[in-house]
């Protein structure tokens, strides 16, 4: 229970904090870090414009969108206290329960028979399709190295050690956070901010949204940020208590929302054909990982 | 038993003078009595009983052993519900067809005959009888598909499929000939003792003669040739049956091959898991690029009979490293997956089916926007495409959560060996789970959403009422396996022990280890829908009384958009075609524009199979040219053909003959 609330607190400043250090590094004052809350307050209490082409199905898509979100935060621990739900290979519903908040997200796109709209459907599938072994290999090393098989478990049991551990740690959070980019639609993959609708993945997507359903995406969103961001913490406080983990909680996610401002700062975004090699890269990474629980675990001998 | 089998005779001989309306309903009524008294033995044996019954034969075939157990009980809860549900749906979908008379006798009898052959299989074990129910399957299948014979395509893609089960019947006879003749018994226990006395490879020889016999069935890369064809050519409610079950059957020889064969199952559990990650992957990448609805869902049953095979891979090993756990798991999962796969597959056939009926084209690029019109079709297929996806809340994630576990379970305690080779089926089956997404947001998105892309002239509407009836109820079934996966696991307890207790026959993990395993998920999948009846009731009273306006989909600025600006499932799969280009093949007719008025240009792609050009039209070819060489022989001249037939029979005689001559000959060297 503990960690949706932390997930939630972390959520509200999350994507305020991104905006806030990218305007500091362009060197802007910038809105307040609550802008993006108010932003998706003001949506929630608009009336909506819906495309004349588009069916019941546009209108469902970001409730059930919004639900897998929360659905999957419901499965993510903080250090030693358990998610609402948690079983034997969680991580596995983790993936397929936001795989269907893609679904419906993908076919509302299409049902709006907007050509920008079904390129970025196009690229979303793409794109999160190639994302996924990376997660799963991840999520198998650690299973690996630990010996268990819900987050959890693995996380509480996982101890840095070593310093191959060190290094599998810091590559884990480079694939979160890569990962996390991805799922987001960020700066490496995806520019939120580009001119062109032709150069946009999950913006595209979104163009028809309005209102208080535009208001469930961005809240998604935001979410699905902390999501991440608890991931990686859950990574370094497997046995810290809670007096030390709360706030090191805060400071990962404020870190990791600095680390994604100054790359959406400082980075320009890939080709657009290249994307899909770029993130297939992502799984080898994941791969190293798991060759370096195997070489901790000695079982190249 | 003697009723089982008369009725079908009975119906044969009746059918041809019945009116046109009773030929189905006879031929379902039927089904339905043979369902009624296999379930009556299906469901006895899932509960622990066994059938044992010797028929005393005749001299040729020796004692006929009709045996069920769980293994079959299971199958045949398959075939029956499948066969239930499809024929009363292909009662409507034939309407259409009401004055071709003579075709639907046939057709039925064909449908009758195939339920018969399919119920046999699962019980006999004399291998003569055997191979005489197959074929029967074999040729009523192919009465079946071949329903259009007046379409060439349809002829064609017929013909393809009695020439492969054919040569499936040409390895399973040479497995069962081998063995009568090793044995002399053509009882299937005799494969048991057989393979028990002799150690080594034959035992895996022998299980690979079945295999591929089998697989050819079962659709597995490079067998799977026949199957895009044969499912797009078959009437829609054959399609479903077909894909739901008749390549189940080639499911069923292999774990009955299992059960029977002994061998080292860990050999053979990684040839099974290598084949099966190729026939997922390959199946799910060529699903993407069809344009044909009902072919791009014959390519995703190749794919999900990797997923199945995938599971039966992981048993195996379990079994060969004497883990039950890991058998367990495997196993359950293939056979859960058997069932689910029948159920979404079949399920959406028969959307297809409508769909096909309705617009009378399964070009998807032609379709669009069909859920305005038909908003029950769309549903229908979403939960289809959703549970075939493998997502919760539906059945389809259930199963394959049961072949994760296996190899997260197995990847515990493994070495270096199969931890690499858990991995790439861990990447495999992420990747296949990614691209089905991939493919049936395409097919869900350009087929029911956006705005039509092609004018139909013809008024589109839904079908009649029961026509429903039978896609209700496995839609229900659906989502029923996705939130309580727990009581069809508790029937699966007895299958899935016939093969862990090939280790430890005492040990039964599967109980208690499985309901752990399942149990979560059946709960969390149910806390998933409340929330999101939670979120969308918070949604609709926020935006009671907000304003909602319609207007045009946002152009970007662009203010005459048609519908030939949407997206069409080329440009949906174009990023993707271009990066797996190695491994698809299209075959491209164009006419680029040239000079300054250009007349006329056209571009034309259609998607082939590499594996099929390489395996069978490229041997085709080479055999054929051997062969034309030929050709002066068959001139059709009356002289020469009486010639090669006197040719003949003095070769018949003299052959003998000059055979003894020379071994009499050898015969005098040797006295010298």
């Amino acid at each position: 229970m503990l960690s949706i609330l932390l997930i939630v607190i972390a959520a509200l400043f999350f994507t305020g904090i991104i905006n806030r250090t990218k305007s500091l590094a362009s060197g802007r004052k910038g809105p307040g870090i609550m802008q993006p809350i108010k932003d998706v307050a003001r949506l929630f209490k608009k009336g909506a414009v819906y495309s004349e082409t588009s069916s019941f199905i546009f209108q469902i898509a970001p409730t059930i969108y919004f639900a897998s979100i929360v659905m999957a935060m419901l499965v993510v621990p903080f250090g030693q206290s358990k998610g609402v739900l948690s079983f034997r290979c969680d991580f596995i519903f983790f993936a397929y329960v936001l795989a269907l908040g893609k679904f419906f997200s993908i076919i509302s796109a299409l049902d709006t028979g907007s050509s920008f709209e079904g390129m970025g459907a196009s690229r979303e599938a793409l794109y999160s399709m190639f994302a996924e072994p990376a997660f799963f290999i991840l999520m198998g090393s650690f299973a690996l190295l630990t010996g268990y098989t819900s987050f959890q478990e693995i996380f509480a049991a996982l101890h840095i050690g070593s310093y191959i551990s060190y290094a599998l740690a810091v590559l884990a959070t480079f694939v979160l956070i890569m990962i996390a980019m991805i799922e987001n639609s960020r700066m490496p993959i995806d520019d939120p901010k580009t001119h062109l609708e032709l150069t946009m993945v999950h913006e595209v997507m979104i163009l028809d949204n309005s209102g208080f359903d535009l208001g469930l995406i961005l809240t998604g969103g935001y979410l699905k940020f902390a999501i991440y961001g608890a991931l990686i913490v859950n990574l370094f406080i497997g046995i810290v208590d809670y007096q030390y983990a709360i706030p090191l909680f805060f400071v990962i996610q404020f870190l990791m929302a600095v680390v994604i401002g100054l790359i959406e700062s400082f980075m320009a975004r890939f080709r657009m054909s290249h994307n899909a090699q770029f993130i297939v890269a992502l799984t080898s990474v994941a791969l190293l990982i798991f060759f370096g629980a195997l070489l901790i675990l000695g079982k190249f001998n | 038993m003697i009723a089982f089998l008369t009725l079908p005779v009975l119906v044969t001989i009746a059918i041809p003078f019945l009116k046109v309306k009773g030929k189905g309903i006879v031929a379902i009524s039927v089904i339905f009595i043979n369902s009624i008294i296999s379930c009556y033995f299906a469901i006895q044996t899932l509960s622990g009983q066994v059938f044992d019954l010797s028929l005393p034969g005749n001299v040729v075939t020796g004692p006929i052993r009709i045996y069920l157990d769980a293994l079959s009980g299971w199958f045949l809860l398959i075939i029956n519900f499948i066969f239930l549900t499809g024929g009363f749906y292909g009662l409507y979908y034939m309407k259409a067809y009401r004055e071709q008379r003579k075709n639907l006798s046939l057709h039925s009898i064909a449908f009758v005959l195939l339920h018969t052959a399919l119920i046999s299989i699962c019980a006999i074990q004399n291998s003569l009888i055997f191979l005489i129910a197959w074929e029967t399957m074999a040729i009523s299948a192919f009465i079946a598909v071949i329903f259009e014979s007046g379409k060439m395509a349809t002829l064609k893609a017929g013909i393809n499929f009695l020439v492969q089960s054919h040569i499936s019947i040409l390895f399973l006879m040479l497995g069962f000939i081998w063995v009568a003749y090793k044995t002399g018994s053509f009882d299937f226990q005799s494969i048991t003792t057989y393979t028990e006395t002799h150690q080594g490879a034959t035992g895996m020889i022998l299980f690979f003669c079945f295999f591929i016999g089998f697989a050819i069935k079962a659709g597995f890369v490079p067998f799977h040739t026949w199957l895009p064809h044969a499912h797009p050519a078959a009437p829609t409610h054959i399609s479903g049956i077909m894909s739901g079950v008749i390549i189940k059957i080639g499911i069923f020889g292999i774990l009955r091959m299992l059960l029977l064969i002994k061998m080292d199952y860990t050999v053979v559990g990684y040839f099974i898991l290598l084949v099966s990650v190729i026939s997922g992957l390959y199946g799910v990448m060529l699903a993407i690029i069809q344009h044909n609805l009902k072919k791009l869902l014959a390519y995703h049953s190749i794919e999900n009979i990797g997923i199945i095979g995938m599971g039966i891979g992981i048993g195996c090993i379990g079994l060969g490293n004497g883990n039950p756990l890991l058998a367990a798991l495997g196993f359950a999962g293939a056979l859960l997956h058997t069932l689910n796969h029948a159920l979404f597959k079949s399920l959406l056939f028969y959307t297809a089916g409508i769909v096909y009926q309705a617009t009378h084209t399964l070009n998807i690029e032609n379709l669009g926007g069909l859920i305005k019109k038909m908003p029950q079709t769309a549903i229908l297929f979403l939960i289809a495409a959703i549970a075939i996806c493998g997502i919760p809340p539906f059945n389809g994630f259930v199963s394959e959560f049961l072949i994760y576990n296996g190899l997260y379970q197995w990847m515990l305690n493994a070495d270096i060996v199969p931890l690499v080779a858990i991995i790439f089926s861990v990447l495999a089956l992420v990747l296949i789970g990614g691209l089905a997404l991939f493919c049936f947001t395409k097919a869900f998105g350009i087929v029911f959403l956006g705005q039509p892309r092609k004018k139909i002239n013809h008024e589109i509407k839904e079908s009649p009422f029961f026509q429903w009836l039978p896609l209700y109820l496995i839609a229900l079934t659906i989502l029923c396996i996705g939130l309580f996966p727990q009581p069809f696991l508790n029937v699966l307890t007895k299958p899935v022990n016939l093969y862990s207790g090939l280790i430890q026959p005492s040990l039964v993990p599967f109980q208690d280890e499985i309901a752990h395993t399942v149990q979560p998920i059946g709960l969390a999948s149910g806390v998933f829908i409340l929330l999101i009846a939670l979120v969308f009731s918070v949604r609709k009273i926020m935006i009671r009384n907000r304003e909602i306006t319609v207007s045009p989909t946002w152009g970007c600025g662009y203010v005459a958009p048609q519908p030939k600006i949407q997206y069409t499932a080329s440009s949906f799969v174009r990023t993707y075609s271009k990066l797996f280009n190695p491994f698809l093949l299209f075959e491209k007719k164009e006419k680029n524009v040239s000079g300054v008025f250009p007349v006329e240009a056209h571009y034309k792609s259609h998607p082939y199979d590499r594996i099929e050009s390489w395996f069978v039209d490229k041997p085709i070819k080479a055999i054929k040219s051997f062969l034309s060489r030929f050709l002066f022989l068959n001139n059709g001249k009356l002289q020469f053909s009486i010639l090669y037939g006197i040719i003949f029979i003095v070769s018949v005689i003299c052959i003998p003959f000059l055979y003894d001559t020379i071994m009499a000959f050898i015969d005098f060297l040797k006295q010298l």
